[in-house]
């Protein structure tokens, strides 16, 4: 984990003037960025990764909900709202829907390579990642944009009652630099909590530290038990070719159900009879459900997930594997920053949200968004706070730099009391925290509360560690982010004391009606849940 | 993670050390890419597609090298593999237009 780069003395650095910043690489910062850049204002878009294999949609093969407009589409979002354990909201299911296949249609007119159907016409529910980030990255340069690969941010910048940009630093040489400008857009995308899933490892969470430290609070940190199948050992972390598989244990037994039939299809009714048998031993599957064709479409259309199998030397449809659930936290998981305005912004000035670094409850609920939602909602967000940010900036045009104060806190402005906090150490402790299959696919009062004390001891170590320098910084502030986002999850998830959607308590299995709200999270040092119904009532009535 | 450089292979164009997400690679004085912070890799298999020479090899353990040595990786012709199936070429991309993936979305439900 240590760099040999030598520290550097973190001065201010090179400094950007913008009018929107867009924070990400991943669909929702690129379409952030074309939105904005559309309506003629300067857009810069700063990665922590490159910006076209950064995140979780260029090493995958995404889904998309894909509907077309007319009288479908109404049917469309009712039956998809069923499923959302009552917490999603149509309007925004509507609009998302409406403004994704509109952009989807851009695609379409841009160039994009997309697979035809027998009748000719063109396939656009679906976009395979490698070529779809890259083909953007192409617009996004197209459009303007000046895009900074492996600059990631470290924090944001703010004047009295704006934010008014960001600092970061250059992975190359551990030298800082600053952004000015009228409007931010986190597209940070979700928190892995250091699993090694796909596109997972600079997926921190950090847009949520920044959030927070701006004053804006988070919702949905509850529906984080979301785990997906994958090859044990492997970084594949996709549930789709497990539709076929069977299940069996290390003797050969074929997994049963409580009807004593065998457990099949793993990323439907089968993963939680898998994740039982997990918590007693290992788990091995076969993909041999599916037939010949199938076999040669899952091969041809998910390459990634035989990359493994093929470098181990088996053939996945004939010999069984061991597997294990990986941990997705808020990527696949549905919370993050609470958005409060149809642009996406957060309630702090000048602060809008794209992408997996926003809660999706409004379109997914209390459920998972992965296999469609998500990506839709990555571009439907993105071009709604890139249009909200370039709004607000083109109305803060005087605007002074030298008034912008840095809002971040633990990892960069520590007390210095003490210097023995080892960073990979104190990152595996969090991770052990809330990646295990006991601690976050099935949570119980006595686990949460043990590790609501573990992790606010270690953000109290983090806060009185002296400050992380030069490349550094970016380790420091990852851990201070991950062990934040883990913070709000455990409380968020103590405060739900029933089980709905992804959020699935031991103590209290069944759904409870009187708690079908939603939960805000907010502060750092001290960390408050709510239910969103009653703080608007109290809100009201005081 | 990644695990193999070939030498032989290797034009030293300088794009994986670019275009990998996590900042694996640095290079040394002739332009050669060393794996430098191998354990940041998240074994996204993109240095692979990117590389116009199929001169990377990443394994398949996420979570720490298998020591794979690169004779093996030739005799066994995991060189370029997923760069293959996708239908990308010496560092392009292409095949996107064949995804048959809308029959399994199909069929899933
Ligand atoms: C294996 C897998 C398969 C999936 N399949 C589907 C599917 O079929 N259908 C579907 O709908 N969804 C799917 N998803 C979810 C989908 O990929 C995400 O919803 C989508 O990528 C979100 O886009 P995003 O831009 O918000 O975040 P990401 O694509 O994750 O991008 C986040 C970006 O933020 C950057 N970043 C992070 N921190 C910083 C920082 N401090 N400074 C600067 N930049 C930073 C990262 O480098 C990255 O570029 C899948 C996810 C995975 C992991
Ligand atoms: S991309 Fe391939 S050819 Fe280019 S420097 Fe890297 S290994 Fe060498
Ligand atoms: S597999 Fe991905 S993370 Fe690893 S070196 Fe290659 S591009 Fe970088």
């Amino acid at each position: 984990m240590a760099s040999r780069r030598k520290a550097q003395p973190e001065k201010d650095g090179r400094l950007i003037e913008t009018d929107v910043l867009v924070v990400g690489g991943g669909p929702s910062a690129a379409w952030a960025a074309l939105s904005a850049a559309e309506t003629g204002v300067r857009v810069v878009l700063v990665d922590k990764g490159y910006h076209g294999t950064s995140g979780a949609t260029a090493p995958s093969n995404t889904g998309t909900w894909c509907v077309p407009p007319g009288e479908g589409r109404a049917a469309s979002v009712e039956q998809r709202f069923k499923r959302t354990a009552g917490l999603a909201d149509r309007r925004w299911m509507l609009r998302a829907a409406d403004q994704a296949y509109e952009n989807l249609l851009k695609l379409v007119e841009w160039g994009y390579p997309f697979p035809s159907e027998e009748d000719g016409s063109l396939y656009i529910a679906n976009l395979r990642g490698p070529d779809y980030m890259r083909f953007v990255r192409q617009r996004v340069q197209k459009a303007g944009v000046t895009i900074l690969d492996h600059h990631p941010i470290l924090e944001l910048l703010g004047d009295d009652n704006h934010i008014g940009g960001a600092a970061g630093l250059v992975r190359r040489s551990g030298a800082s630099f600053r952004v000015s400008a009228g409007a931010v857009v986190l597209a940070t995308g979700g928190c892995a909590f250091f699993e090694r899933i796909l596109g997972g490892t600079g997926l921190t969470g950090d847009g949520s530290l920044f959030a927070a430290e701006a004053g804006a609070s988070l919702s949905g940190m509850e529906f984080t038990g979301k785990y997906t199948l994958s090859p044990h050992g492997s970084s594949l972390n996709k549930g789709l070719p497990f539709r076929w598989a069977t299940f069996y244990r290390e003797n050969g037994e074929v997994l049963r159900n409580a009807h004593g039939d065998p457990v099949t299809n793993g990323i439907g009714g089968g993963e939680r009879q898998v994740a039982e048998a997990l918590l007693t031993g290992p788990v091995y599957a076969r993909l041999d459900l599916a037939e010949p064709a199938m076999q040669d479409w899952l091969r041809r259309g998910q390459p990634n997930c035989f990359q493994p199998y093929d470098r181990m030397g088996i053939n996945p449809f004939e010999q069984r594997f061991r597997v294990e659930l990986k941990y997705e936290g808020t990527v696949r998981g549905t919370g993050g920053i609470r958005i409060v305005s149809s642009d996406c912004g957060t309630g702090v000035a000048g602060l809008y949200v794209a992408g997996d670094a926003a809660s999706r409850e409004n379109v997914t609920g209390g459920i998972s968004g992965g296999g469609a939602i998500n990506a839709s909602w990555a571009i439907a967000s993105g071009w709604w706070a890139g249009h909200g940010a370039a709004h607000h900036a083109r109305r803060r045009q005087s605007r002074d730099a030298a008034r912008l104060q840095p809002l971040g806190t633990a990892g960069l402005r520590g007390s210095g009391k003490r210097d023995d906090v080892d960073l990979a150490a104190t990152a595996q402790a969090v991770h052990d925290e809330i990646v295990p299959l006991d601690k976050s696919y099935w949570r119980t009062a006595a686990a949460l509360e043990s590790s609501r004390r573990t992790l606010d001891d270690i953000w109290s170590r983090l806060g009185q560690t002296g400050p992380a320098t030069g490349i550094e910084r970016l380790r420091a502030r990852e851990l201070a982010s991950v062990t934040a986002n883990a913070r709000w999850t455990v409380a968020a998830a103590l405060l739900r004391t029933e089980s709905r959607g992804v959020h699935r308590r031991r103590d209290f299995p069944g759904e409870d009606d009187a708690q079908a709200s939603r939960i805000t999270v907010s502060g750092l040092g001290k960390v408050t849940a709510a239910r969103e119904i009653l703080a608007l009532e109290t809100a009201r009535e005081g | 993670m990644i695990e193999v450089i070939s030498t032989d292979r290797c034009i030293r164009c300088d794009i994986c050390e670019r275009i990998c997400p996590a900042f694996v690679f640095d290079r040394d004085e002739t332009g050669l890419p060393v794996i430098a912070r191998q354990d940041d890799c998240q074994t996204c298999f993109l240095c692979e597609i990117y590389c116009p020479t199929d001169a990377l090899y990443v394994a398949e353990d996420a979570h720490g090298p298998t020591g794979i040595s690169e004779a093996e990786v030739v005799e066994r012709g995991l060189f370029g593999t997923y760069a293959r199936s996708l239908g990308w070429s010496r560092g392009r991309a292409g095949g996107a237009q064949n995804d048959p993936t809308r029959h399994i979305r199909v069929a899933q439900v």
